[in-house]
């Protein structure tokens, strides 16, 4: 069958298997997380034998990708927008070095934050870093620009960042596959045998080569078939629309059946020229983007004294959280419809810990150890366990980014805030916890890491998490006391002995580690079931 | 032709099932579609939704404007009225009688019937009855799309053509308790 049904993130997994990918790297993050899923379930990939296993964070993926580059072989790395935060250093340093064979980084942003942090726009890393940037707005041309992604990090020698959110990496059409698939590259390593040093010598040469190199790529991107300009008859508004906001911009213009001038930007750098161009035919100009506005800081300038530009940055689209098509139509000036109001009724649902989940037995038990030194001293990080912050528990007091739990506790009991206590998960602590416990071993400090070790990265699905199994060991490597590295099954009928085991170790004055492990009821059933699902 | 429909439920009802089962027929009949689809937090017992647009021309925005759906379908009565924003005044809403309670403020059932009630265009079903009669309470998804079929712009024969391959991997009698359950549903 050449038509599939797929997600933004399955359609960019199906593009890169039929481009020659040989390796797939990534650490799961809404939404992001199908990508790799995709890759790992996909028969035709098993028969290339392309490389798609986790790693333990984003940036131990991005390294592993730019190595397979180096090879002469395509790869592609998939994060979530704040996973890109964590592999930043390599990206920005892998525009210096540039690419052997093609280098795709997809970053998944999520506007409004559905399962998120914050809501950063990955756009701005590419031109930090001087990446050219692609965003698809539909599901098929999120597969053909795969395509052409890889072509043009080979034909520059660059990495290419693939930027979507959250409406597009999870909505679902079908997808035409092409006929032919790419055969995968040799091995054939780069001519240049210096090209991924970048010692300061060398990486002078190499970012006045990145910045001259990037006058031509401006000029591939202003002609790319992603950037397109639409004109019409009317004059008084014209749209600059980026990645899915034109679906939303489309929507309202044709169930009004009318049309307006519009500059469809998919591809950056944004093409200047044709800016210009619908700046000087229309009186005003409406800029939709979804994300920060960063098309429209470009427009506006500092001095901000031409055209009358409108968009997030005067208020006739909200500065923050995701388009829809009635922001997009009250932005026109088109009426907007409603249904009824919500009846007061309705009660919120907020996600809950499942029945029978371990972490909640972890919290009761620490509720209670923790009582006599008072409130305020649970740092937290992020997981399902990031859940105890709601009722009945409201235990933690953060939950920052991935492993911060551990060095915000070092920081707060260097303060004088003793015992200071980390709750982080097994897949959270091998991604980025690991360093900070080190920290905490270099200098004794009196903090109590508790490894809530669910024995999957439970959050985005149940996927394999790098610590099973080797979690004490690895503590125990960082220099933790042996006898002070404990082991709970967090269970209520262990309840008093979970509690009595916390306040011991919480008491001691250096540095201790509890892991309190129990599989995660979802994969636990998973695995159990052998008949239907109805999921 | 062009449906917009909202299906709505709390994470782990099967909502997707329903979704994926719409998208294969609509695959069949060789029709347009996006179906948006919610991953992540919520789906630890949180309130999910997903937007399916179907239609014989290409769907532009992947959510539904408001006041646009043409059919709520819901796998929890509470979880019916949280999206009537989206409902048009002609639309229908055809939603489980049985309430999945697991926050402590949970209204009154009756209340929440007697708001269902208010919309002119209502059904509601006893599709966890129904779903045990066919054979598993889990086939409840399948009980509502059945029930919603009647309002959707598809075969039905489609619709059982898509069960059958999403339950293709479970055995043939869960394909066949599925099946039964989407009838059920449609005979309600």
């Amino acid at each position: 069958m050449n038509r599939l049904l797929l997600l933004g993130d399955e359609a960019i997994a199906q593009a890169a298997i039929d481009a020659g990918l040989s390796g797939m790297y990534a650490y799961p993050g809404t939404p992001s997380t199908e990508i790799m899923e995709y890759i790992q379930a996909s028969a035709v990939a098993a028969e290339r034998r392309i490389h798609r296993e986790w790693s333990a964070n984003e940036k131990t993926a991005m390294e592993a990708a730019l190595g397979m580059s180096y090879t002469g072989k395509r790869a592609m790395v998939a994060m979530k927008h704040v996973g890109l935060n964590v592999a930043s250093d390599s990206f920005i340093n892998s525009a210096m070095t540039g690419v052997n064979g093609g280098l795709i980084v997809v970053s998944a942003d999520d506007p409004s934050m559905h399962s998120s942090q914050n809501e950063q726009d990955s756009r701005f890393y590419g031109k930090f870093a001087l990446i050219p940037c692609f965003e698809p707005s539909s599901q098929q041309e999120a597969y053909t620009m795969t395509f052409d992604a890889f072509e043009l990090s080979e034909k520059y020698r660059i990495p290419v960042l693939m930027r979507i959110t959250t409406r597009l990496a999870h909505s679902r059409a079908s997808v035409e596959r092409v006929k032919y698939p790419v055969p995968q590259k040799e091995l054939k390593l780069p001519d240049d045998p210096v090209q991924f040093v970048l010692l300061p010598a060398l990486a002078r040469k190499k970012y006045r080569k990145l910045l001259s190199a990037y006058d031509s790529l401006k000029y591939d991107i202003r002609i790319s078939k992603y950037n397109t300009f639409t004109d019409s008859k009317r004059r008084e508004l014209g749209i600059i629309t980026c990645g899915i906001a034109w679906n939303y911009l489309m929507e309202n213009l044709s169930e009004a059946e009318t049309d307006l001038p519009v500059l469809k930007i998919c591809a950056y750098p944004f093409p200047a020229d044709l800016i210009k161009e619908i700046v000087n035919r229309c009186s005003e100009i409406l800029i939709l983007e979804e994300g920060y506005p960063i098309i429209e800081e470009g427009v506006r300038g500092i001095l901000d004294n031409g055209a009358k530009i409108l968009g997030r940055l005067d208020g006739t689209v909200p500065r923050d959280g995701e388009l829809n098509p009635a922001i997009v139509a009250k932005a026109l000036g088109m009426p907007v419809s409603h249904g009824k109001n919500v009846p007061e009724v309705v009660k919120m649902r907020p996600p809950s810990f499942c029945k029978g989940c371990g972490h909640s037995d972890t919290f009761n038990a620490l509720i209670e150890a923790i009582k006599p030194w008072g409130q305020g001293r649970i740092f937290s990080d992020i997981g399902c366990y990031t859940l105890g912050a709601l009722p009945p528990y409201n235990s933690i007091n953060s939950c920052v980014d991935m492993g911060a739990s551990v060095t915000m506790a070092i920081g707060a009991a260097d303060a004088g805030l003793v015992p200071s206590v980390a709750v982080i998960g097994d897949s959270t602590f091998t991604h980025s916890g690991m360093t900070g416990l080190l920290d905490a071993v270099s200098k004794n400090s009196p903090v109590t890491v508790i490894i809530s070790d669910n024995l999957t990265t439970g959050m985005t699905g149940g996927q394999k998490s790098e610590g099973t199994g080797k979690l004490e060991q690895i503590c125990s490597g960082l220099g933790v006391e042996r006898n002070h590295i404990r082991t709970i099954t967090p269970l209520r009928k262990n309840h008093e002995e979970n509690v009595r085991i916390m306040k011991e170790e919480i008491e001691y004055m250096g540095v201790s580690v509890i892991v309190s492990s129990r599989e995660c009821i979802q994969t636990a059933s998973r695995r159990k079931k052998t008949g239907a699902s109805n999921e | 032709m062009k449906n917009d429909i909202i299906l709505a439920g709390v994470g782990g009802q099967g909502i997707l099932s329903i979704a994926a089962a719409i998208g294969l027929a609509a695959l069949e009949n060789d029709l347009y579609f996006k179906q948006s689809e919610v991953h992540g937090m919520s789906q630890r017992g949180g309130d999910v939704y997903s937007h399916f647009r179907l239609s014989d021309k290409p769907v532009l925005s992947d959510l539904i404007p408001h006041g646009r759906a043409n059919l709520i379908i819901s796998v929890e009565p509470m979880e019916s009225l949280r999206y009537l924003p989206w409902l048009s005044k002609h639309g229908w809403l055809v939603t489980n009688s049985n309430p999945y309670n697991n926050i402590n403020d949970y209204p009154p059932v009756e209340e929440i019937i007697s708001e269902i009630k208010k919309i002119k265009n209502h059904r509601i079903i006893d599709a966890e009855a129904i779903a045990k009669e066919a054979g598993s309470l889990k086939a409840v998804n399948m009980v509502m799309l059945g029930a919603a079929s009647h309002y959707i712009d598809l075969n039905f024969s489609s619709l059982e053509n898509s069960a059958r391959s999403l339950f293709r991997n479970k055995g043939e009698e869960i394909i066949e308790i599925n099946l039964k359950a989407l009838r059920a549903g449609r005979d309600a």
